[in-house]
């Protein structure tokens, strides 16, 4: 059974290769069933790997041939199946699957309002790439490994994040997709940078990338190493799961396709870095400065990302910064050492956080489509004067009332909702509030950021759910508005329910959840936490609050079209800085982008060719060379050697002027001299004896 | 005749007998294609004849070809060729990318197509003998030998100021060489020998003495690297060459230098090598640097790759003075890795040069739409040339980064692991000007007219790079039998080098 | 029986007027001919010697002296040729380019 498990990789990359050579020649149908299937193959194994592993809850390691060996260097390509790792995997392939067939749907409407029909099979290549990465990523053995997935994932998030690499987020022609598909590769690149050096330490303090080499022996390592390599390491995290100081690149990156918004900037790619430090968790735990500063960035990121989100009036950017918020509660848990809490939350956040990115999706579809509707051909019907208005489909404020109009996604957008503000019997609440129970007990103020933060979620959760759903339409498509497909609604259906029942995987008093991931982690690391009702009933309390401080604001007086934001008035300068992401990305402009252009360009410039090329190259050696030519050319070499070859020269001019008298260049004439010679030659041969 | 089928004879002068068929043939042009490529195929099936007869469990020398050669007034110059693992995989790349460049002159070069294709099968003996030689005096006439095809091609199939470019070329290049023939002189009259396995073996330089032969031999390697500050050349060089000159300079001329420090510099003065690690490896690091900014600013596609060549040797460089297995095995499979993926980049320019007749960036934009087939090769190249795990430049770039870190430890060669930590931060600058290239070049809407026809790559075109591409996968996914033909000779080149390090005080 | 001697002043004659032909005339054919003629007068001599002494070296000797002929032929006529197409005359005294 565990042999199987290479297949979770193979299978994606059978149906990317699959649609990359036939994938237009089959319609847009074929594609999507070749990469559905693949994903849906790779969600099966997982199955597959998890009944296994009910039964042998060990796991094994499943080699599959060497790939760098140097000496002591040993690094195979290796697949990891733990208990661990398997939780991964189920996540990613069971919402990967769900948020393919969504993408079938969607993309089906997306291309076309691109106008860009043959991408449709592109898409699914990069899909397909995606999950086949990712895949590496979790089941990796080494440190090499999940490094090979981790950049994979990079790479796949740099591909969709630009895949209307053409266009602007808002749908005209333009660079800024492609930008933040730079920004997202090159903020993650920094983060590789700080892996690689943990790389390098571990290997150098343990002489060898295996988690099974290393992990056992983190108590045998001198502290200042180990700190080092968690720190290092912290850099990574803080690049893939989108943490301060380089979380800039996440909210940029909801310039992809929605359905990859879901996918690898929610539910999967950006809780890389929790996996990495859940699985490097020996590591954490023997240096606790590591697992603070851990704890204090991820409860930093919580609560700022939070701010920003409140601000915010595009629907996916508020999701993109909840999710930078919720990574935040992520690694703040694993930090802490609540290695569980963290991995918990990580599973419901998959369910719920991709739930509504799906549902922002089917939101903007139904508002695209209401808009300028295409038929299932592709045609367009709207009048070429619709399509001259320009309608930002991803507005909230022009939005509103779509609950009559889009009842389904209403429906499934609200559990969403009241699952990540942390409302029970939701998914949400429970991982959440393990992960404030823990905090409570390891570190108060991390759990002060994180109760401030899980407020403003829910607040900013019930003001989002309040635009875009109640009052009155405030523009012509919202009052338009059609249903979504079923091939998009079902996965939303199918996620709504996860985001119900998700909780119960790790219910207080079954933590079934925490057992299973004890038989990785050990029984140190995997602790059961117990259930506190003061946490639970504060951190509803707090929920419920911030939905009705929602509720005064958007719900008592819906907002009206062209109407500011009722908060605007209230916080004043607060809410500016909140709207304006505090100005970050402006700062880093500031700081380090433009340095660097300047840096670059002066160096290019003026250093290296102005400087080196032209002056020291071209003129320096080039001029004192010529001056040294000209010096021995004409005092030197005229005045002395030539006088002496002159003189010379002269008299053999004049001896060959003479001589060139006899060389008429007629071969008679020579001939004739010749015949002469032989003649005056007998003549004396013969009359001289 | 026995002596002419010698392998290494055979795969080093070869390439001649295209040479002398060229001679016969006049201007015509499809088949003096032809025979230029059918030569340089040959070679290259020769040369994996030679890898057939190799021994990748032999440490030593082998298929050894020794013969006296001149013997006056006391010296001792031998015909000496000879492969082993530091080399193996450098003739491979040779005889591998001739072929390559060959097929990518076949619309690029016009004019004087026979001639072009002499000096450029000249060049690739030149370039086989370097790095089969094993004896100076014999080394140094191929080294040499090589210039001055190279001037040719640059100076005459050249951009517009390819006259400046090839004397640049030309005189750098050989003013460096001077210095290495002095110490090469000092060397065959003082140790009696031109054969470089007996001079590593005898050994007992004087360290003051080492120290100046090593700086002699590597002012010639250093330029060639290039080395930064010594770079100057390169730019110019790459720009100006046609598309074929470019693939085979980045490509093997390049490696010659790096080769160079490897076979000569390391095993003969090992003290200086050990004295002057650190020194370096701060050269290299700055080249790596230094290189990767400076090609951000670039507005020249081809002058952006020629100097992230600056930067991508600088982390052979690096890896070589880690004096360590993965430092050196990296730096050698890196040596290949950069042949092939800038390589790859050269010909990928060529393309659209060939089609836009321009290589400015700001000239391009939205290719992607335009040529997707294109646009994917040249994503995967670029992603090889910055290093993305999975792909054939991670492998060398890691191992090299992960020696260096190892040397930079205590007891190790370089003393600080500042070397590499900057180095490292290298990945991410090469990332910052990949992207922006890549961006610029493909990204975004087609802007420019006479971009929105052009047509997507040909099946010749096709057919040149696809090998490249199964290189790149085929190393970064298991780079096994690479190293294994690496590994015996590294090993036991270290083992020498450390006992002759220990023995001098 | 005739003597040698007179086989020796034909050869002598026709030799003179080979030598004067090659010096005086200008048309290259012609010179060409005048040096067939003093070959010829040569191999005359040499067959009327090897009779004389009763001895084959003279006569092998001109065999090779013949072949040698034909070859100089030509050659001298391709250079001839050439010389043609390059001046369109094959006068000798336009031929003056070794005059320093």
């Amino acid at each position: 059974m565990f042999n199987l498990v290479p297949w979770i990789v193979f299978l994606p990359v059978i149906g990317l290769l699959l649609n990359a050579a036939i994938g237009r020649r089959v319609g847009e149908r074929g594609a999507a069933l070749i990469a559905i299937a693949a994903s849906t193959g790779a969600f099966v194994v997982s199955v597959l790997q998890f009944l296994a592993l009910n039964a042998h809850p060990e796991g094994e390691v499943v080699s599959l041939g060497d790939w760098i060996n140097i000496g002591v260097l040993q690094v195979p390509w290796a697949f990891r199946v733990d208990t661990l790792s398997v939780t991964m995997m189920l996540v990613v392939s069971s919402v990967g699957t769900l948020i393919h067939i969504y993408a079938a749907g969607y993309m089906h409407y997306d291309v076309r309002y691109k106008e860009d029909t043959a991408s449709y099979a592109r898409f699914f290549v990069y899909l397909n790439l995606f999950i086949a990465a990712m895949m590496i990523l979790v089941s990796g053995d080494s440190y090499l490994m999940l490094f090979v997935g981790w950049e994979g994932v990079g790479l796949c998030s740099f591909l969709l994040i630009g895949f209307w690499y053409s266009r602007n987020p808002d749908g005209k022609f333009g660079t800024l997709n492609a930008q933040a598909a730079k920004k997202a590769f090159i903020a993650n690149r920094v983060g590789d940078f700080g892996f690689l050096l943990a790389m390098m330490m571990i290997f150098w303090a343990f002489g060898s990338l295996n988690f099974d080499a290393v992990l056992p022996q983190a108590e045998s390592v001198a502290p200042w190493i180990i700190l080092f390599i968690t720190l290092a390491m912290l850099l990574g995290v803080t690049g893939k799961s989108a943490q301060l100081p380089l979380y800039v690149w996440l909210p940029d990156a909801m310039a992809g396709p929605t359905p990859v918004s879901a996918l690898i900037h929610a539910a999967t790619m950006v809780t890389a870095g929790v996996y990495l430090v859940a699985r490097s968790a020996p590591l954490f735990v023997a240096v606790p400065a590591a697992q603070t500063t851990v704890a204090v960035v991820g409860g930093l990121t919580a609560l700022f990302a939070a701010t920003i989100a409140v601000g915010q009036s595009d629907i996916k950017k508020v999701l993109a910064y909840s999710t930078v918020s919720q990574l935040g509660f992520m690694v703040a848990a694993v930090g802490m050492g609540a290695f569980v809490a963290g991995m918990f939350h990580l599973v419901t956040h998959a369910f719920f956080k991709a739930l509504l990115f799906l549902g922002s999706g089917s939101v903007i579809l139904a508002l695209e489509r209401a808009h300028h509707p295409i038929d299932g051909n592709g045609a367009h019907h709207a009048k070429p004067e619709a399509h001259a208005a320009h309608f930002d489909p991803q507005d909230m404020r022009g939005m509103g009332g779509l609950r009559q109009q889009i009842p389904l996604t209403f429906w499934v957008y609200l559990v969403g909702a009241l699952a990540l503000a942390g409302l029970p019997p939701l998914a949400g609440f429970f991982s959440k509030d393990e992960i404030l129970t823990d905090a409570l007990l390891a570190n108060p103020f991390v759990y002060v950021l994180l109760t401030a933060a899980a407020f403003l979620t829910a607040f900013y959760m019930g003001r989002q759910v309040l635009l875009v759903f109640f009052g009155e339409a405030r523009s012509n498509p919202a009052k338009k508005a059609v249903e979504s497909p079923r091939v998009v609604t079902l996965p939303l259906v199918a996620l709504a329910v996860l985001s119900i029942f998700g909780g119960l995987i790790n219910l207080p008093g079954l933590h079934w959840f925490t057992d299973w991931l004890e038989h990785t982690l050990g029984h140190d690391l995997a602790h059961v936490t117990e259930f506190s009702l003061i946490v639970a009933l504060l951190s509803t309390l707090l929920a419920l609050g911030a939905i009705y401080l929602a509720w005064t604001l958007y719900g008592r007086q819906p907002l009206k079209a062209d109407q500011t934001d009722p908060l605007k008035a209230r916080l004043g300068a607060l809410f500016v800085g909140m709207e304006n992401k505090w100005w970050v990305d402006e700062l880093y402009a500031w700081l380090i982008i433009q340095p660097y252009q300047r840096l670059a360009a002066f160096l290019a410039n003026v250093v290296d060719w102005k400087f080196w090329h032209d002056w020291v190259h071209d003129s320096l050696i080039v001029n004192s060379f010529q001056w040294l030519a000209r010096f021995l050319a004409n005092p030197v070499d005229l005045g002395v050697i030539d006088g002496i070859a002159n003189g010379l020269a002269a008299t053999t001019t004049g001896l060959a002027r003479g001589l060139s008298f006899f060389q008429t260049g007629f071969v008679r004439n020579y001939a004739l001299v010749t015949f002469l010679g032989v003649v005056l030659m007998l003549g004396y041969l013969v009359f001289s004896s | 005749m026995d002596f002419i089928l010698q392998p290494l004879n055979l795969v080093t002068f070869f390439p001649l007998l295209g040479v002398l068929a060229l001679l016969f043939l006049k201007e015509r042009k499809d088949l003096a294609r032809w025979v230029a490529l059918g030569a340089s195929l040959i070679t290259f099936g020769i040369s994996l004849w030679v890898l057939s007869l190799f021994d990748s469990n032999n440490a030593e020398l082998q298929l050894v070809v020794n013969r006296d050669w001149i013997q006056v007034a006391g010296w001792n110059i031998k015909y000496a060729l000879g492969i082993d693992g530091l080399s193996v995989l450098l003739v491979l790349l040779t005889t591998f990318l001739a072929p390559v460049s060959i097929l990518s002159t076949w619309n690029a070069v016009e004019d004087r197509v026979r001639d072009f294709m002499l000096f450029f099968l000249l060049l690739e003996v030149g370039m086989i003998g370097v790095f089969l030689a094993q004896d100076l005096f014999l080394f140094y006439i191929f080294w040499e030998f090589t210039l001055v095809p190279m001037y040719f091609l640059i100076g005459i199939w050249g951009g517009s100021q390819r006259m400046y470019a090839a004397i640049k070329f030309f005189l750098y290049t050989m003013a460096g060489s001077i210095l290495m023939l002095l110490a090469i002189l000092w060397l065959g009259i003082n140790q009696g020998t031109f054969y470089v396995p007996d001079l590593v073996a005898l050994g007992g330089i004087p360290g003051d003495v080492q120290y100046w032969l090593f700086l002699a031999f590597a002012a010639a390697f250093a330029i060639k690297v290039p080395m930064w500050p010594l770079h100057s050349w390169l730019p110019d060089a790459h720009v100006q060459a046609p598309t074929a000159g470019s693939v085979i300079l980045a490509g093997v001329l390049l490696k010659m230098g790096t080769y160079g420090f490897l076979r000569f510099n390391l095993p003969m003065f090992p003290q200086a090598a050990v004295q002057l690690a650190p020194a370096m490896a701060t050269l290299a690091v700055i080249g790596i640097i230094y290189g990767a900014i400076v090609s951000f600013s670039q507005k020249d596609v081809k002058k952006l790759v020629a100097y992230s060549s600056i930067s991508h040797l600088g982390f052979v460089m690096l890896g070589l003075f880690a004096l360590n297995a993965q430092g050196i095995e990296g730096a050698i499979l890196q040596m290949v890795n950069h042949g092939i993926s800038t390589g790859a980049l050269f010909l990928i320019v060529g393309f659209i040069y060939e089609r836009r007749h321009t290589r400015d960036l700001e000239e391009f934009g939205g290719l992607w739409q335009v040529m997707p087939v294109y646009a994917a090769i040249t994503l995967i190249v670029s992603l090889s040339s910055m290093g993305l795990p999975g792909l054939n430049g991670f492998v060398g770039e890691f191992t090299i980064l992960l020696g260096a870190w190892g040397a930079g430890q205590a007891g190790g060669s370089l003393g600080s692991i500042w070397y590499t930590v900057i180095a490292a931060f290298g990945v991410i600058l090469a990332a910052v000007y990949i992207l922006y290239m890549f961006q610029a070049m493909f990204l975004g809407p087609v802007t420019k007219k006479a971009n929105e026809k052009l047509k997507d790559l040909s099946w010749r075109e096709l057919a040149i790079i696809i090998p490249l591409l199964v290189l790149i996968f085929w190393i970064g996914l298991y780079p096994k039998p690479f190293f294994d033909l690496i590994h015996p000779t590294v090993e036991q080149f270290l083992t020498i080098f450390q006992n002759s390090t220990a023995a001098l005080p | 029986m005739v003597p040698v001697s007179y086989y020796f002043a034909l050869s002598a004659i026709l030799f003179t007027l080979g030598a004067l032909g090659v010096l005086i005339r200008r048309n290259a054919i012609i010179i060409f001919m005048s040096v067939e003629l003093m070959l010829n007068a040569a191999n005359l001599l040499f067959v009327a010697f090897a009779r004389s002494y009763e001895a084959l070296n003279g006569q092998i000797y001109v065999f090779f002296v013949i072949a040698v002929a034909a070859a100089e032929v030509a050659v001298g006529l391709a250079l001839i040729v050439a010389i043609f197409r390059s001046k369109q005359s094959i006068d000798i005294d336009e031929i003056s380019s070794l005059k320093g």
